[in-house]
């Protein structure tokens, strides 16, 4: 009976660090071939650090949004790239660990990819005082940051509207990776896009976990199965903004014909690992991470580098909706006037 | 007879020793081939493992992560004495460490109240989770791994449910952060200044005490006794006086106020409020610590270091290049290789034990004139 016992909480132990494991997302590719030869061998270029959040390079969505820019900015700056990826059960310590090892090493800028890394890159930017950071999606205080924001809830305000016009069932879905505030910014202009656009239409909404159980942002599994129970209760539109597991959504909307996925932060249309699904790829709520990162090391390489909040609006192109695959082509003038009302201030999208 | 007793010690001493010996030793050639085949040096691999993980800011880092891992090893080891998986732990902590943020974000009153108050609310919410999956276990015969699994999910909803905006928490400037209301300085938990290599959580202090207290209690206590008592034999237990389900209520209950502890040195020391990245999945690493140490109060500690050792040096190796999934297969085969290890060397032991009486017999029935200085 012991045995049993414990041979069995032997396999539940190894069964949830396996999970683990493989929750912490598989980027063996990609992100060896720019690390090995960076430290000190960089000649004059500049050095970019990046710190992912859960997911990180190759989740196809938040965090490569951030390593385009980064990309992009080491491509013309000649600069090299040191990238490491947060894990589900990292605490403040090992957030910490991982800037102050970049900035150690030499790293300057570095880049963290989002919010969870406000209060650590707080405490490690008032230790490097003369490194330069970068926050994603979250405001910090210290001197030497540039918090980079965006107001997803007008790019998601423009996905409602999409979805609104979009739908035979009138009933659309939205799927959030975590109940965050942030997602909920989603959550919110999404469903009030949907309702001044077609008040007749239902928002049915879904979140994959919950408070400090951040895995519903790196798991397709979890996305696929609540995408089909949505799809399942009739609704033909699904915007899912919930990392990878995004991925997951794309694929279970894939599968029903004339229903229609809402790509979030890259656009999702153009990535080749959902070229199989582009098809079902409405449109993409495109989050400029790319631009926001791009700016800040561009601005640090120019020796003027950029503190405080840059908020990257609908206005100055920070978010907007993709148009790959002209499947909007169609609603595009309804689309540009909500756009113009959001801008001019006509309408105001809520943020809870 | 006394020297026969001393070579039962010494070999049984030996072959403790050599469970874990095996099973570190396993897990590194399976590392090995692992890194291997990722095309890459483990030598190198391994040897910064170690100039990494003792540099004085990564052994401070070790110890504190240590503290908090020890403390979910023992509540899970004291279920596990006792026959009783106790895979809650998890949900018990956070739930525990989620209200003891709320009190204590509300307390004003000087730190050496606030600060007992704030542990006692940890270890009675705890206790209390805990408690429901003692009771439904004794009353209604509900098994405590289903019954706990299934609240550590109604812990998630209940925190996610009051962490907002309005209820129990507030949002932080930039909009993206949730936390319950930070504590006061004043019910800050005294740290030790390490310089530049960080700080040292005080409560590694209480780690210990409880450490201490979980050696003395099981093992040198009725209660303790009677705990492992019903873990090894139910019927024998009942059939010797002791109540099998008072012990099963109790040890949920102290399990329980063990997991809520979980929480405080990362609440009293480090983050001073219940956010929304507060760390999760604790008390499953806890089980595989639990485990790894063989319940043992020691064994427990070696393996909440070793934890806090892999998760640092393998954050590091990343940053080297290698790949961050090393981590995981580095645990989970070790935990593995503890398992089959320890039965391995159980069954070696129990054959050496049964060839040695079957000696035993076998020179008194030959030799019967030996008969009398034996016995």
């Amino acid at each position: 009976m012991r045995r049993v016992a414990k041979l069995s909480a032997a396999c539940i132990a190894t069964a949830a660090l396996a999970l683990t494991a493989t929750a912490c997302g598989s980027t063996s590719s990609g992100n060896d071939s720019s690390s090995s030869a960076s430290a000190g061998s960089s000649k004059g270029g500049i050095k970019i650090g990046l710190a992912y959040d859960v997911g990180g390079r190759g989740d196809r969505s938040f965090n490569d949004s951030a390593a385009r820019g980064a990309d992009k900015a080491a491509k013309e700056f000649g600069g090299s790239l040191k990238e490491l990826t947060a894990k589900s059960s990292d605490t403040e310590a090992d957030r910490e660990q991982r800037l102050t090892d970049l900035a150690d090493a030499g790293y300057n800028p570095i880049v963290a990819v989002g919010f969870s890394y406000a209060t650590s890159v707080d405490k490690v930017a008032a230790k490097y005082p003369k490194v330069n950071f970068g926050l994603i999606d979250a405001v910090a205080k210290a001197k030497n940051v540039d918090s980079i924001t965006f107001t997803e809830e007008q790019g998601s305000y423009l996905a409602g509207v999409a979805a609104a016009l979009k739908t035979k069932k009138d009933h659309v879905g939205f799927i959030g990776g975590v109940d965050t505030p942030l997602i909920k910014k989603f959550e919110a202009g999404y469903a009030q896009g949907v309702k001044d656009t077609n008040p007749k239409v239902k928002v049915d909404v879904q979140y994959l976990t919950h408070g400090s159980d951040f895995s519903g942002f790196a798991d397709p599994a979890k996305g696929k199965e609540a995408a089909s129970g949505m799809l399942d209760n009739g609704v033909d539109v699904i915007y899912a903004a919930a990392g990878s597991s995004g991925n997951g959504s794309i694929e279970a909307v894939s599968g029903v014909k004339g229903a229609w996925a809402i790509g979030v932060d890259s656009d999702q249309y153009n990535i080749p690992g959902l070229a199989k699904f582009k098809n079902s790829i409405l449109t993409s709520m495109v989050k400029n991470v790319d631009v926001g990162v791009y700016d800040f090391i561009k601005s640090v390489h120019d020796g003027k580098p950029l503190t405080g909040n840059q908020l990257y609006s609908l206005a100055k192109g920070g978010v907007g909706l993709s148009t790959s695959g002209g499947f909007i082509d169609d609603i595009q003038p309804k689309l540009d006037e909500a756009k113009k009302k959001i801008v001019d201030g006509t309408i105001t999208v809520k943020t809870s | 007879m006394n020297k026969l007793t001393q070579r039962i010690d010494k070999e049984r001493l030996l072959l403790g020793i050599a469970a874990p010996l095996l099973a570190v030793v396993a897990a590194l050639v399976v590392t090995t081939l692992v890194i291997l085949a990722t095309g890459k040096n483990p030598g190198a691999a391994f040897s910064d493992m170690l100039t990494y993980g003792s540099a004085s800011d990564s052994q401070v880092y070790i110890l504190n992560k240590a503290t908090t891992y020890y403390l979910a090893g023992v509540s899970v080891a004291i279920g596990f004495r006792m026959n009783l998986f106790n895979i809650g732990v998890d949900g018990q902590y956070r739930i525990a460490a989620f209200f003891a943020a709320v009190l204590g974000g509300a307390l004003t009153t000087p730190g050496w109240i606030s600060i007992p108050l704030i542990i006692l609310c940890a270890m009675g919410t705890g206790a209390v989770w805990a408690g429901i999956a003692g009771v439904l276990k004794v009353t209604r015969g509900v098994s405590e791994v289903i019954s706990t699994i299934m609240l550590n999910a109604i812990a998630t909803a209940i925190i996610a449910y009051l962490l907002q905006p309005g209820k129990l928490a507030e949002l932080q400037a930039g909009g993206t952060v949730v936390s319950t209301k930070p504590l006061p300085q004043s019910s800050y938990f005294f740290q030790i200044d390490t310089g530049a290599a960080g700080e040292l959580w005080g409560f590694i202090v209480i780690a210990v005490i409880v450490g201490i207290a979980y050696w003395f209690v099981l093992g040198r206590t009725r209660f303790g006794f009677d705990l492992r008592t019903v873990g090894q034999s139910e019927s024998a237990a009942a059939a010797s006086g002791v109540s099998v389900k008072k012990m099963i209520a109790t040890s949920m209950l102290i399990s329980g106020a063990i997991a809520g502890l979980i929480g405080m040195p990362t609440l009293l020391n480090d983050s001073h409020q219940f956010s929304n990245d507060f760390p999760v999945g604790i008390g499953f690493t806890g089980i595989a610590i639990a485990l790894l140490g063989r319940n043992n109060p020691v064994g427990i500690a070696l393996g909440a270091l070793l934890w806090g050792f892999l998760e640092r040096t393998t954050n590091h190796l990343e940053f080297e290049g290698y790949d961050k999934e090393i981590l995981g297969v580095i645990q989970g085969v070790i935990v593995l290789c503890v398992v089959i290890a320890y039965e391995l060397v159980r069954r070696y032991g129990l054959k050496r034990q049964q060839q040695r009486v079957g000696a035993e017999l076998a020179a008194q029935a030959a030799a019967p004139t030996q008969k009398q200085e034996v016995a």
